[in-house]
């Protein structure tokens, strides 16, 4: 113990021998914790926007169907709405927002074009807590009601439609006894998205006059709830899979998305790679600093063996040294890496570039989520692997003949 | 009581295919408190002996006892032991830390024995006076000259006042006055504290100190004389 003020002292004093290779050995730790981190930053931010966004455009954090519905989204595969063992859960507080839907696919027609859509009736009222749908009118207005029975679709499918609001469109599907079921609706809203594909694939009208036009009073296909963090749905998903019992589906957004949700998975992993692969690189630096300094100091390396200081301490005087490098680098890199990010907390605009990102689902605003425990494990692995790197020259030091090393030219 | 006994030693170097004779058959005893001069031209073996004594280098064969310990068949770390606790060294060459100041290297060896830093900076500023080093004591190694780094390097050697002090041509830097005045302390030393000093040289202004010269010749002693000393 008493071994370690004369050990920093004498580490601290050798690092200052040489200036510039100390700096620039400062300057490559640092820049590597700032790339470990700000990188990271961005690489969460980008990730978690996809997945809110993904969250919202319907899926919610968790949801419940029919156990055929998934695999057969027909008009039978319904359920009835939630029983009163599961509202006391859906209205618990550790759920922020749920709602129900009617879900079919459908045939959407104009005078001159149709598509294939999914039909959905919704209860504006709580759908707007879930999905984005109620936020991003363009034009009208959402849904009044569930008794509503305007439709609201996307900015993309009025234009291939060749249609415009307060005209009539054509939805055709089936109902329960497999006849066609068709009904005229009027436009009454047009939403934009994040995607041309939401913009020309989901139409809504309210729950009720769905459930009138399909012939399925009370009945509906699906139930989506958002809990207050999707990375953080276990709790909910047992509490709601343990009241729905056996007969009904429940999955969560990981199950519903699995691109998204292994993608999270995999982040932490992602995240380890990425700072080693960037140790790596800064750690031939630090080894060749490190020999570079034993290699020059052989002479007094051997002095101090020779006066009877213990191999033992020598050795810790290498890895002090490396620690302080590893040190004021790293908080340096910190530093920098919390200056740097903090300036974007309002999100950085790609609108610039964001044509192609909104194809694929993106955000177009981005926001770098800088994590105490990102932040930790970025410096853990510098320090640690730091030192495990540094052992070998410090090692080779601390096994120097006294002799030799002190009558070494 | 014998401080210093060796019992037969050998130590021969190999440079390539050649075997160079650094000690033949070296046998020798130094009682507490003696004041010896090694002596011998280049190559004699007088630094080779020094490092069998202190703990530096193994012999090939034969014994090395210290203060009635046999050290020769010590592992590394008690070698370290006994040469940080018994033993102070003036090495030839190279004999101070380049980071830290004059005191601080009179203070090393203090320091790595865990002696508290209150009572090594008494011990350092009296050493520091006696070996006229007063001034000095924030400088480091390369704003000193070879004179003053030699008594930097002697005062370190004194300074935790061990037993035995190893000297290796201490004075083969010094200017006249320089050398005497080294001489003087360690005389001063050796009668104060009974301080035993083994000093290799062939300065003939440091054989006038030694009340025993041995000398050497090709890794053998040669004659083993008596002195009046100083
Ligand atoms: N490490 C070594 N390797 C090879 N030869 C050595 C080594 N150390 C000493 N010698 C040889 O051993 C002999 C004695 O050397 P040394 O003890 O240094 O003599 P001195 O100190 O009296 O000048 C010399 O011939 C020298 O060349
Ligand atoms: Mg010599």
């Amino acid at each position: 113990m008493k071994m370690i003020a004369i050990v920093s002292r004498l580490a601290w004093r050798n690092l200052w021998r040489n200036h510039r290779r100390t700096l620039i050995m400062l300057v490559t730790i640092a820049v590597g914790i700032w790339a470990m981190i700000f990188m990271t930053a961005l690489m969460r931010g980008m990730v978690n926007e996809m997945v809110r966004d993904a969250v919202r455009v319907l899926p919610g954090h968790v949801q419940i169907h029919h156990p055929a519905y998934l695999d057969d989204p027909n008009i039978v595969n319904s359920i009835a709405a939630p029983d009163e063992k599961l509202l006391e859960v859906l209205n618990g507080p550790d759920i922020v927002a749920w709602t129900t839907r009617v879900r079919v696919p459908a045939v959407v027609s104009s005078a001159r074009e149709s598509r294939s859509v999914t039909f959905l009736g919704v209860d504006p009222a709580t759908e707007a807590a879930v999905s984005f749908v109620a936020g991003d009118i363009v034009q009208g207005g959402f849904l009044e009601n569930g008794d509503d029975d305007g439709i609201i679709v996307g900015r993309k499918l009025l234009e291939t439609l060749e249609t415009d609001m307060g005209k009539r469109v054509v939805i055709m599907t089936q109902d329960p006894d497999n006849e066609i079921a068709d009904r005229g609706f009027r436009i009454t809203g047009v939403f934009d998205a994040n995607t041309d594909a939401l913009e020309e694939g989901y139409v809504f009208t309210g729950v009720k006059a769905a459930q009138g036009f399909l012939g399925i009073p009370d009945r509906i296909h699906e139930v989506a709830i958002v809990g207050s963090d999707f990375r953080q749905i276990d709790g909910i998903y047992k509490a709601i899979a343990d009241a729905t019992g056996p007969d009904f589906s429940v999955l969560s957004w990981t199950e519903l998305n699995r691109y998204l949700g292994t993608l999270l998975g995999v982040m932490d992993g992602f995240v380890l790679i990425w700072f080693v692969v960037v140790f790596l690189a800064l750690s031939f630096g630090l080894v060749n600093t490190l020999v570079m300094a034993v290699f020059e100091r052989v002479r007094e390396i051997g002095l101090m063996l020779a006066l009877g200081v213990k191999p033992m301490i020598i050795l810790s005087q290498i890895i002090a040294e490396s620690l302080w490098l590893l040190g004021i680098g790293a908080l340096t890199g910190n530093l920098i890496a919390w200056l740097t990010i903090r300036p974007l907390r309002e999100g950085i605009d790609l609108s610039s570039y964001a044509d192609g990102m909104e194809m694929f689902g993106y955000s177009t605003t981005l926001y770098p989520e800088m994590t105490m425990g990102d932040v930790v494990t970025a410096n853990l692995v510098v320090l640690s692997l730091g030192i495990i790197a540094s052992l070998s020259p410090a090692i080779r030091a601390s096994r120097y003949q006294p002799v030799e090393a002190l009558t070494k030219v | 009581m014998s401080d210093i006994q060796c019992v037969d030693l050998c130590r021969t170097f190999y440079q390539g295919d050649t075997a160079v004779t650094g000690l033949d058959h070296v046998s020798i005893d130094i009682k507490k408190g003696e004041f010896v001069c090694l002596v011998a031209p280049s190559g004699g073996g007088k630094t080779t002996l020094l490092n069998a004594i202190g703990g530096l280098d193994k012999p090939d064969a034969g014994e090395v006892w210290i203060a009635g310990k046999r050290i020769d068949n010590l592992g590394k770390s008690a070698l370290a032991e006994m040469r940080l606790n018994n033993i102070g060294f003036v090495f030839q060459a190279y004999n101070l830390i380049p980071v830290l100041t004059a005191r601080e290297n009179i203070e090393f060896v203090m320091e790595v024995q865990g002696i508290p830093a209150a009572d090594r900076h008494i011990r350092s500023a009296a050493i520091l006076a006696e070996v006229g080093l007063e001034g000095l004591e924030d400088r480091r190694p390369a704003k000193m000259s070879g004179g003053q780094q030699q008594r930097v390097a002697v005062a370190r050697a004194i300074v935790a006042e061990p037993e035995i002090v190893l000297a290796d041509e201490p004075t083969a830097n010094l200017d006249s006055s320089s050398a005497e005045q080294l001489m003087d302390l360690f005389v001063a030393l050796n009668k104060k504290h009974n301080t035993t000093f083994v000093i290799a040289t062939h300065d003939q202004r440091v054989m006038e100190y030694a009340r025993r010269i041995v000398k050497m010749l090709d890794g053998r002693i040669d004659q083993d004389i008596p002195q009046v000393g100083r």
